[in-house]
């Protein structure tokens, strides 16, 4: 694996919507680095940007202006194929609402990325590994509808860690589960961190998840209003 | 991606919304049930109808007074003068036998039964012509016609209806008109339907009837004359020899137009063919109309599956599903319902053009349908391209939304 001295940096990053005659700016210049290995949280209340900057560090959206690498590739001015492609290569993401496909096993789950991948003769061993990994080894075959909040919280995780990706996206990860449920959620991010030199982003206004990161950044209005490092 | 996953995930989708799937469904299949009835239906009317022209035989001539094709006045009536000039001519030609037919409609009765037909003066030719063959009795013969005989030939149809049977009535006294005639003959059951069917026939010696049969025209005036050949192959040349004789004739000057047509079964078939082939566009135009109909259906459940699934759409294309991708699996599932439907439909049109067939079987027609390969490859190809072309539109719409505002919406 290539090491960068930056998974990913955003220079001058800006997003402007078009909400019929009005021009909503919802990034105003936003610059910041991330290291290989890094927990990173973005906070900030709602409405000061900080789901379109996540968007846009997800590949989901591209950015009205800026520049922004990931891993030293200059990802802001690829075409739709191309976002795809890094998506499932590069991200991994784990949403507050698990988004899980209710019909579909665990397994199948996990799978999911692997299939956009290419991927056929090892699919499903890789993703039995990442759901042993996430400690749901005896549950891969459990419709999510078996599962509770937090097991599902980590057969997304396991299906976002899958593709080995350079960084994982969370978005509110503990948003929907009760406290245990946080914790143990929190726990496996911060070990799959430790473990596996995964670089960790945690979009969210909860100052208690914030904790585990080592670098909080602060938005407000479109903007970096602070950042502090913690030891 | 796996086509094999693909269409697992396509089976789970349509199953976890069975009744709505299943409805769905039920649009095709009735969309390509009535394409593959209502064609075969329409096919084997045409094949049924050809058949019956087919029966007349292909070494008839037909020769009718007047021509359509061309602007006549006053066209002369064919007469006993122009058989007898075809008769002295056919020793030198590929004329077979010339029959000419006068008829009219009268009262057929028998004690008290009495049905209103149209009955044929012929010659003894017209057995000849027409291949007829005698279940008992003997054709009309040369000295009933030269004596004016009140003797009759009938078809076992008219026979049985009239008589209660058609065997033993030869000697039996029936009347036409008021006037006593004796039967004669009857003839062999030929089969056919209402549209031509010589079981039903009533022949009489064609100077009785030119007497007694009420109808226009001068007295020696005959409605049509059939003509015979030996071979099917001589028929171009007999109705050039016919030509020829008529004109002379009639004293048609040699720029003017006939005044009479010559038809044999080609023009027939040629007429009969473009009626069927109209009646089965016809056919399959309704049985279409249906199967839109149900590809609208699939367009529209389609559409609502879409939208259910906005969220799965987001979640994918976060995963790395490319545009193509989410295409395919919509497609997937479109063109499922639509092949599954038409697998269906075939099976169930081929039920109806079964039970229609034994119908008109049961009811004396005879529609021998078959489901022919060709309606059958049209419906499963015509209701995959309904799958891909009204899925096409659900699925692009999928794919082209994006993904943050697929993942947002709630």
């Amino acid at each position: 694996m290539t090491t960068y001295e930056n998974v990913i940096r955003v220079e001058n990053l800006s997003k402007v919507y078009q909400m019929g005659e009005i021009e909503v700016h919802a990034l105003r210049g936003v610059s910041f680095s991330v290291h290989p290995g890094e927990v990173l949280a973005i906070m900030g209340p709602s409405g000061s940007g900080k789901s379109t900057l996540m968007n846009m560090i997800g590949c989901l959206d591209i950015p009205t202006d800026g520049d922004y690498y990931l891993e030293s590739e200059l990802v802001s001015s690829l075409n739709d194929n191309e976002l795809a492609l890094v998506r499932n290569q590069k991200i991994g993401f784990v949403f507050q609402k698990f988004n899980l496909l209710p019909r579909a096993t665990a397994l199948a789950n996990v799978e999911l990325p692997l299939r956009y991948a290419g991927i056929t003769n090892e699919r499903s061993k890789m993703a039995q590994g990442a759901l042993e990994a996430v400690g749901l080894g005896d549950r891969i075959q459990h419709q999510p509808n078996e599962l509770s909040g937090g097991q599902q919280q980590r057969v997304a995780i396991a299906r976002a860690l899958v593709n080995n990706p350079a960084i994982i996206l969370a978005d509110e990860p503990t948003g929907n589960l009760d406290s245990t449920s946080g914790d143990e959620i929190k726990n496996l991010l911060l070990d799959l961190n430790h473990n596996n030199g995964t670089t960790l982003i945690i979009v969210t206004h909860d100052p208690e998840v914030a904790q585990i990161a080592e670098r909080v950044i602060h938005l407000r209005d479109g903007m970096i209003e602070s950042e502090e490092v913690r030891a | 991606m796996n086509f094999f996953l693909n269409l697992k995930e396509a089976i789970q989708s349509l199953n976890s919304n069975k009744l709505r799937s299943l409805l769905t469904l039920l649009g095709v299949v009735i969309g390509v049930a009535s394409v593959i009835a209502l064609l075969s239906i329409g096919e084997s009317a045409g094949d049924s109808i050809t058949g019956e022209i087919e029966s007349i035989g292909t070494n008839v001539i037909y020769i009718l007074k007047g021509n359509d094709e061309e602007d006549v006045s006053n066209p002369e009536d064919l007469t006993l003068r122009d058989v007898e000039a075809l008769n002295s001519s056919a020793r030198t030609s590929k004329i077979a036998y010339v029959a000419p037919v006068v008829s009219g409609a009268s009262e057929l009765s028998f004690s008290d039964v009495g049905v209103e037909t149209s009955i044929s003066g012929v010659t003894p030719d017209y057995q000849f012509v027409q291949n007829l063959t005698m279940a008992e009795g003997e054709f009309i013969t040369e000295s009933q016609v030269e004596g004016r005989s009140a003797v009759v030939i009938l078809g076992p149809q008219i026979a049985e209806t009239l008589l209660g049977r058609s065997s033993g009535v030869v000697g039996q006294t029936v009347r036409i008109g008021g006037y006593p005639y004796r039967v004669v003959g009857v003839t062999e059951a030929k089969g056919g339907s209402a549209f031509n069917n010589p079981d039903n026939n009533v022949y009489i010696p064609i100077s009785t009837a030119q007497t007694r049969l009420p109808r226009s025209g001068s007295s020696n005036a005959v409605q049509y004359i059939l003509v015979s050949v030996a071979q099917a192959e001589d028929a171009d040349e007999a109705i050039n020899q016919i030509t020829t004789v008529l004109r002379s004739t009639h004293r048609i000057p040699p720029r003017n137009p006939d005044d009479f047509s010559i038809l044999n079964q080609q023009d027939f078939l040629a007429v009969a063919a473009s009626i069927t082939n109209v009646l089965t566009i016809f056919l399959g135009g309704i049985g279409a109309i249906s199967l839109l109909v149900g590809g609208i259906g699939i367009m529209n459940i389609m559409l609502v599956s879409v939208t259910e699934r906005t969220r799965e759409i987001g979640l994918r294309k976060a995963l790395g599903a490319r545009k193509i991708d989410i295409l395919t699996q919509f497609l997937t599932e479109s063109v499922l319902l639509s092949m599954i439907g038409g697998i269906l439909g075939i099976a169930l049109g081929w039920g109806i053009s079964l039970i229609v067939s034994r119908i008109a079987i049961q009811s004396g027609t005879m529609l021998n349908i078959n489901v022919t390969l060709n309606s059958v490859l049209l419906a499963t190809l015509f209701s995959a391209a309904v799958g891909i072309f009204f899925g096409y539109y659900p699925a692009n719409r999928a794919a082209s939304l994006a993904p943050v505002e697929a993942l947002r919406y709630e």
